[in-house]
């Protein structure tokens, strides 16, 4: 059964990272989020341990939004 | 040189949280240290510890900022806001701990950061290593690093105050707290810096720091809170694991005079040495301890017989508590000063433990009350010291002298008056 990837990032983000649920949209940048480089992995992780799908350290580089890396997980699970 | 005076005081500890609390807590003289959750329930042998109580660091900061942070940092950070708070610095802000953070007016590249930490991220270590071991290299968190390195409390305190002056961690294992404060001090004599926010933080409660001095013998395997850590009792046989934070605000006499703050004592006297001896036990003579007390009064231009009282290490160690009573008889002679130690009711703070006593010591000032030796009944015939136990004693009280010795024989006495 595939994840509902924007789903976990949501629950992700509001409790590991006490980001409230209405900010996080597919188009809020993780920037605005207030979430670094290092943090962006760590959520990756975190996703990771969810779901089982891995996203690749250069595959992050073009990823701005939540919207991107809720697509590239998505292309994973097809 | 100028003189340096203390203008705030923060401390989260065994004994309790603020100054107040954690005084009462050691006068109380009823131990903090209580059976461990995890460590009544494996194999760990040692199952007391003194735990910071009630201290719930996502409901206090949010997980936004805890799950950057170790728990070390999470208790330096109460500490620091505190000091602060009490001196009089902060501004109105949406920090949960440092508001605003330093307020206008204060000159931010004025005021460093100098604290003191045996261990660092201990838990962080604890709990990345095995997703190391069980899931692999790929699995391993990008915050591992800063969340274990010991000088990230001092460097978040800058980053949410704003304090741009010198900014360092010294370990001296066990008498971090208190060199921290030492060389805080000497910043601020030497002209590099107005103000230090200056103390000492551990948070060391885990599985395997406990099995590690539980194997070098170092810890009490007494699983009585009444009787467990018990300074200079004759029946003596280890130290109680305890964690917390305790942080002053250093100040110079002209800069706090000039800004009208409330001046809680003064830092007068310092020593460090080393015993160039072994690494966790002291030497006989009491040579290191010896030194640094010496040293410590030389610095101050104090005699002897002008200390009243003496925070000891006193950690309920038999080599410990037997050779600082014995350098203490050797620094003091015929003129004993009250002794004490607080482990008693806090355990032992490691890194955290001079910055805690320092407390302790001002508030014995500010007081003219010296603590009891928590749990003690019989001091050890082996020991010649006016050991203080049972009720709280009061009598004038001038100086204090607080000491702290580290695994590696370092040595840190400090000196205080009103």
């Amino acid at each position: 059964m595939a994840h509902d990837i924007m789903a976990t990032f949501t629950e992700i983000l509001t409790e590991d990272f006490d980001i409230p649920a209405d900010e996080v949209t597919r188009d809020a940048t993780f920037e605005g989020l207030g979430l670094d480089s290092l943090d962006v992995v760590d959520l990756t992780l975190a996703l990771e341990e969810k779901t089982g799908i891995t996203l690749e350290d250069d595959e992050l580089e073009d990823v701005v939004s939540v919207g991107d890396a809720v697509d590239l997980a998505d292309s994973k699970q097809q | 040189m100028t003189d340096v005076v203390i203008t705030g005081r923060g401390i989260i500890s065994p004994a309790g949280r603020g100054v107040d609390e954690a005084w009462q807590g050691v006068l109380s003289a009823v131990s903090a240290a209580a059976p461990h959750p995890q460590f009544t329930t494996d194999d760990t042998p040692v199952t007391l510890a003194c735990m910071v109580p009630d201290f719930d660091p996502d409901a206090e900061f949010g997980r936004g900022t805890t799950r950057r942070l170790d728990r070390y940092a999470h208790l330096a950070m109460v500490a620091a806001a505190e000091a602060l708070a009490d001196a009089g610095l902060l501004a109105d802000g949406d920090d949960p701990a440092f508001g605003g953070g330093l307020a206008d007016g204060v000159e931010r590249d004025r005021v460093g950061v100098l604290l003191g930490s045996g261990i660092g991220g201990a838990q962080t270590w604890a709990s990345e290593y095995p997703n190391y071991i069980e899931k692999g290299p790929r699995r391993v968190s990008p915050m591992f690093i800063p969340k274990m390195l010991s000088n990230t409390a001092a460097g978040v305190i800058s980053m949410r105050t704003g304090a741009r002056g010198p900014n360092m961690t010294v370990n001296t294992a066990c008498a971090a707290g208190a060199s921290a404060m030492h060389i805080g001090r000497d910043l601020i004599r030497s002209g590099q810096a107005d103000m230090v926010i200056a103390g000492g933080v551990e948070a060391g409660i885990t599985g395997l720091a406990m099995s590690a001095f539980a194997q070098m013998g170092a810890l009490t395997k007494n699983d009585d809170p009444a009787s467990a850590s018990r300074p200079f009792d004759v029946a003596r046989d280890g130290f109680v694991m305890g964690e917390g934070s305790a942080v002053v605000v250093l100040e110079s006499v002209e800069h706090a005079e000039r800004r009208g703050a409330t001046i809680f004592g003064r830092l007068v006297g310092a020593g460090a040495s080393a015993d160039a001896h072994h690494m966790t036990a002291p030497p006989e003579d009491g040579g290191g301890a010896i030194l640094a007390m010496q040293r410590a009064l030389h610095d101050a231009g104090f005699d002897p017989a002008e200390i009243d009282h003496i925070n000891a290490h006193g950690t309920s160690t038999p080599l410990n508590d037997k050779t600082e009573a014995y350098a203490v008889g050797q620094v003091f002679g015929d003129h004993r000063p009250a002794l004490a130690s607080t482990k008693g009711v806090t355990g032992h703070l490691l890194g955290a433990a001079g910055a805690v006593e320092a407390i302790f010591a001002l508030q014995a000032i500010a007081t003219d009350t010296v603590p009891p030796t928590a749990n003690t009944d019989t001091v050890d015939p082996g020991i010649d010291a006016d050991v203080v136990i049972g009720e709280p004693r009061s009598m004038a009280i001038r100086a204090v002298m607080s000491n702290s010795f580290g695994f590696g024989g370092q040595n840190a006495s400090l000196v205080f008056i009103a």
